[in-house]
């Protein structure tokens, strides 16, 4: 059978490994910047100020209401005409998962925050803290605990949406599989090796992550 | 001490306090009693402003809980509350529950919190339990943190609603000796409790509330031995 001419997977090891360099960093970079603005904007949620409510509301929506590919190609080819600087691709792409997994991210923030009881406001508040203060000592340290679990599977969405990025040429694993596959006309074996490439990383991710939601269901 | 003035609360269009007035002084502990969704709760939240007053006037030695101008943190650092389900903080040990407060409010060093919280936690008897997590506390154990964490802001005045409600029957007296022990000191206590032996033993003046207003007050002995509304009779008649 055709699937066992072995060298091809040999050859485009190397190529995909360089690939997942690229793959890891974007990712990385990205959902972590995309955490610091999930958290500003999903606190901004929660806010009673309908200014600031208001402001975090229209950025969560239009980004969850807009593909990524649309938005990479409007932050990569649509910016540079406004600002009239081009940005490199590998910014780009850390800032389109930045932004689009910020979205996210402040959602899973707003909903960990508001899961914690009243009552832990009110015995926080009852002592004299202040709102920001009860926010920082009480609140956020255990809402923290219950965001971990949705954070991860926001980090393995995010890890596949770096493959949309092969569409503006970085070279992360997919283009790297693509190029490969282009210049030999074997496509079976790259393409194969490709998704092997993001299972690797997604599967453990996984079952650390069923294992955490498990202890967390256990306390 | 405390001054409640035509106090009103309602929630969108239902009113749930009515006016309600009355004078607590220091030293005083009051027991308040009513059937459920009475107000009591309502009214203990109004003392510390955990539920925001909709008219009237709450004074605290003076200052008017009302006044925007007043500090709502400084007022309520003064103000002490153990909740019927205690409301401990989960991911903190006991010694940390106690400390939190006197370090982040009053700008003690840990040194100094950990200093003046372990003679509290002796107090509530519960010294040997300073490191562990409130989840391996039994109920009557972690109301006795609860009280010692409102304590250890020094408060002037103790409110504790229905604080031994949520609890075992054979773990009440532990929590019930504890806050007969702060009424002996002198501490200011206003108490939502049905527990009538307490509210005999150490209760100075006992408040009936039905549906949001003060239908009887009286001593321990009037109230529970001779209630002169027909309200209160039959309330009683119920619990006791
Ligand atoms: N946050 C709120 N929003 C709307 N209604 C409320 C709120 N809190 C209390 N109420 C209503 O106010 C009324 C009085 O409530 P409160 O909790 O003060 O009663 P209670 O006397 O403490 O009763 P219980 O003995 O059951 O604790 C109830 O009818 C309750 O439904
Ligand atoms: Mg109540």
């Amino acid at each position: 059978m055709y699937i066992f001419s072995v060298n091809h997977y040999i050859e485009v090891l190397p190529l995909l490994l360089e690939g997942l360099q690229f793959t890891l960093l974007i990712t990385f970079v990205g959902v972590f910047l995309g955490f610091v603005l999930g958290a500003i904007f999903g606190l901004m949620r929660i806010s009673k100020n309908k200014i600031v409510y208001g402001i975090a509301t229209v950025y969560i929506e239009v980004v969850r209401g807009t593909p990524l590919l649309a938005q990479i190609f409007f932050i990569y080819f649509g910016l540079p005409d406004l600002l009239g600087v081009s940005l490199d691709k590998l910014t780009a792409s850390i800032l389109a998962i930045a932004l689009n997994a910020g979205a996210y991210i402040a959602e899973i923030v707003r909903g960990s925050v508001e899961s914690v009881e009243d009552g832990q406001r009110e015995a926080g508040r009852s002592l004299g803290l202040s709102s920001s203060q009860t926010m920082r000592y009480i609140i956020w340290p255990q809402a923290l605990k219950r965001m971990i679990p949705p954070l991860g599977n926001q980090f393995i969405i995010s890890l596949k949406d770096t493959s949309l990025f092969s569409a503006i040429a970085v070279t992360d694993i997919l283009y790297q599989g693509r190029q490969y596959a282009s210049g030999t006309f074997t496509y079976f074996e790259p393409y194969l090796m490709v998704c092997a490439m993001y299972l690797i990383i997604t599967i453990p991710s996984m079952v650390i992550l069923r294992r955490y939601e498990r202890r967390l269901e256990k306390k | 001490m405390i001054e409640v003035k035509d106090l009103r609360k309602s929630f969108g269009e239902t009113e749930v306090l009515k006016g309600l007035s009355t004078t607590i002084y220091e030293k005083e502990v009051v027991c308040v009693i009513g059937p459920s969704g009475s107000g009591k709760s309502t009214f203990l939240r109004c003392l510390n402003l955990l539920e925001e007053v909709t008219s009237g006037h709450v004074l605290i030695d003076g200052t008017d809980l009302t006044d925007s101008s007043t500090d709502i943190n400084d007022i309520r650092s003064k103000v002490g509350m153990v909740f019927q389900h205690f409301n401990l903080f989960p991911h903190m040990s006991v010694l940390q529950n106690v400390t939190i407060a006197p370090q982040k409010v009053k700008g003690l060093s840990k040194q100094e919190a950990e200093d003046a919280a372990l003679p509290l936690l002796e107090k509530v008897g519960l010294a040997d339990k300073a490191n562990t997590y409130p989840t391996s506390l039994s109920g009557g154990q972690k109301q006795r943190v609860a009280i010692a964490r409102a304590l250890a802001m020094n408060p002037n005045v103790m409110l504790f609603d229905e604080p031994t409600s949520a609890l075992d029957p054979e773990l009440v007296g532990d929590v019930l000796e504890v806050m007969k022990d702060l009424a002996h000191e002198g501490m200011t206590m206003v108490v939502v409790t049905h527990e009538m032996g307490f509210a005999k033993e150490v209760g100075d003046r006992v408040f009936f509330i039905d549906e949001g207003i003060f239908m009887e007050e009286g001593s321990p002995e009037q109230l529970f031995d001779d209630p002169q509304h027909e309200r209160t009779q039959s309330f009683l008649s119920k619990v006791l």
